[in-house]
């Protein structure tokens, strides 16, 4: 870990990196970026921006089941419970006839209520509040090992998923007639979304992890002109307002989550004009 | 393979390599049922290589449902046997798929390219297409008078032209079993003259087994072999001829009125 510090004083001689909470937070913001960057494409695609909100309510309500059972690592109930959540949504959403955006609103809803209720009794809330909007400067070595194991889990898995997705999101049937298992690409997906909002969610913040996941992808739809280029750029979108927001925020003294949604933003709109019509 | 090709009834088909190693389809007493509805009852007919064979009916007669079924996408009760020309279980059916006018995200960036391509091979499109696969995929768009599209975004085609491209994919690698459900509506008339023309060279070169889901009467009229009639279940089936003359086509499209 030295000599990534050290190294990072060499190439990156600034006033603002001198502080290891600065270094360990553009360390994290350039583990976390790619990975929204990447699954940020497909959500997009398969139209689940409202989908990663309700997961990154849901947060919420796995610290305070966590809180319930007594248990330990806060990131092990929020894990647990997201990723029970997420595939609680999809089966629901896969055999009701309830349009799509209705049942996510009912379960985005109660999650987040339950959690505040256990959360706020007693007026402990407080202590919680800080998941709002996420504290990137509070990030450990240790947090840095596991953010580097989801991206390169993720990475992994996302070769893998890619295609099918893509595939499915055009037409399911087709998909299948092709071979692809389109309910278990979906449910992998989903998990694969919910690990990465929970694994990140105390950097970014309940309220702001759902625009990292779609502002980059989104921005990058109104340049790419493929599925490569697509991809590619929204990672580096992602990377380049991480960084941007990071340093942004740090001269402004403000969140950092907030500036690099805020930086993702304007690159969305700058590049609005660009749409192929 | 090679015993399949000497009792194959039809010697055109020998020059193709994958054909014929199918005969027929049949499906017999096939059910379908979602829930308390039932959606299809006692399907019985048989498909049969080197013919169009198409369902025709109104809305909810349950012609998506039996593709679905013929496809293993839906549970059902009853069989449907793949069977060469001599009786015997074909192994391992292949199956093209041509789906209804698709509703997507039209502002995708995914091309004709990139799509072909993820649904031919396991690599990620996003590492980029290999240059073999991008021949195997302008081989396959070739077949179908499409390689200008290639490069094309997905979203950006005509319905026409969307069309040819899905039927490009449906025939990589070439199926046994081609089905196309409602292939072209909403395309224009020289769209939909043109898919034909190209269905019809591929059922008399390639030997294949056809299925159409179609509600443009005079493209079945023309194009199809046999016709089946379905509400529910199979109420009519033949020659053209013979199920257009029948009063169970009159009763189920020209029950309430006169002849369009």
């Amino acid at each position: 870990m030295n000599a990534i510090y050290a190294v990072m004083d060499a190439l990156l001689p600034f006033e603002w990196l001198h502080y290891s909470f600065m270094k360990n937070a553009l360390l994290a913001m350039l583990l976390i970026t790619p990975l929204f960057g990447m699954l940020g494409t497909m959500a997009v695609d398969n139209k689940m921006a409202f989908f990663s909100d309700a997961l990154g309510h849901s947060a919420l309500t796995g610290i305070a089941i966590g809180v319930v059972l007594g248990w330990e690592s806060q990131m092990a109930a929020m894990l647990l419970f997201g990723v029970i959540w997420a595939i609680l949504i999809t089966f629901v959403k896969h055999n009701s006839k309830m349009s799509a955006d209705t049942i996510i609103s009912v379960f985005s809803s109660t999650s987040i209520a339950l959690g505040l209720v256990i959360l706020s009794r007693g007026g402990a809330f407080a202590r919680y509040s800080s998941l709002l909007v996420g504290d990137v400067l509070s990030v450990t070595q240790g947090d840095l090992l596991a953010l580097l194991l989801a991206l390169i889990v993720t990475g992994v898995i996302w070769a893998l998923l890619f295609n099918p997705l893509m595939i499915t999101s055009v037409n399911a049937p087709l998909a299948q007639s092709r071979g692809v298992r389109a309910k278990l690409t979906e449910y992998a997906f989903t998990v694969l979304v919910a690990v990465a909002v929970m694994i990140s969610i105390r950097w970014v913040g309940v309220m702001l992890i759902n625009s990292l996941l779609i502002l980059p992808a989104a921005a990058s739809r109104n340049v790419a002109r493929s599925a490569a280029s697509y991809l590619r750029l929204s990672v580096l979108i992602s990377m380049v307002c991480g960084v941007a927001g990071l340093v942004l925020s740090y001269f402004l003294n403000t969140s950092a989550g907030a500036a690099v949604v805020l930086v993702a933003a304007l690159v969305y709109f700058a590049t609005l004009p660009l749409r192929r019509k | 393979m090679t015993q399949v090709h000497k009792h194959c009834p039809h010697p055109g088909a020998r020059d193709e390599m994958a054909a014929c190693r199918l005969c027929r389809i049949e499906v017999d007493k096939l059910s379908v049922a979602f829930g308390r509805q039932t959606l299809l009852k006692d399907v019985s007919l048989h498909i049969h290589c080197g013919e169009l064979t198409a369902l025709i009916g109104t809305n909810g007669a349950g012609k998506t449902t039996l593709l679905r079924a013929l496809l293993g996408q839906v549970e059902h009760k009853g069989t449907i046997r793949h069977l060469t020309s001599d009786g015997r279980p074909a192994a391992d059916l292949r199956t093209g798929y041509v789906p209804q006018q698709l509703e997507f995200d039209r502002s995708s960036p995914v091309t004709v390219m990139d799509f072909l391509a993820a649904s031919l091979s396991r690599r990620a499109v996003y590492f980029g297409v290999s240059r073999k696969m991008r021949e195997k995929v302008m081989t396959a768009l070739t077949r179908t008078h499409c390689e200008t599209l290639a490069d094309r975004p997905l979203g950006a085609l005509s319905g026409g032209e969307l069309q040819r491209v899905l039927l490009a994919l449906a025939l990589t690698p070439q199926p046994d079993l081609l089905i196309l459900d409602e292939p072209v509506s909403g395309v224009d008339q020289n769209g939909l003259e043109s898919f034909y023309q190209t269905v019809d060279e591929l059922k008399r070169k390639n030997h294949m087994a056809i299925l159409l889901v179609s509600h443009d009467l005079g493209v079945v009229e023309r194009y199809a072999d046999r016709v089946v009639l379905m509400q529910g279940t199979v109420i009519k089936q033949g020659s053209p001829e013979v199920v257009f003359d029948s009063p169970e086509f009159e009763q189920v499209f020209f029950a309430k009125g006169g002849r369009a």
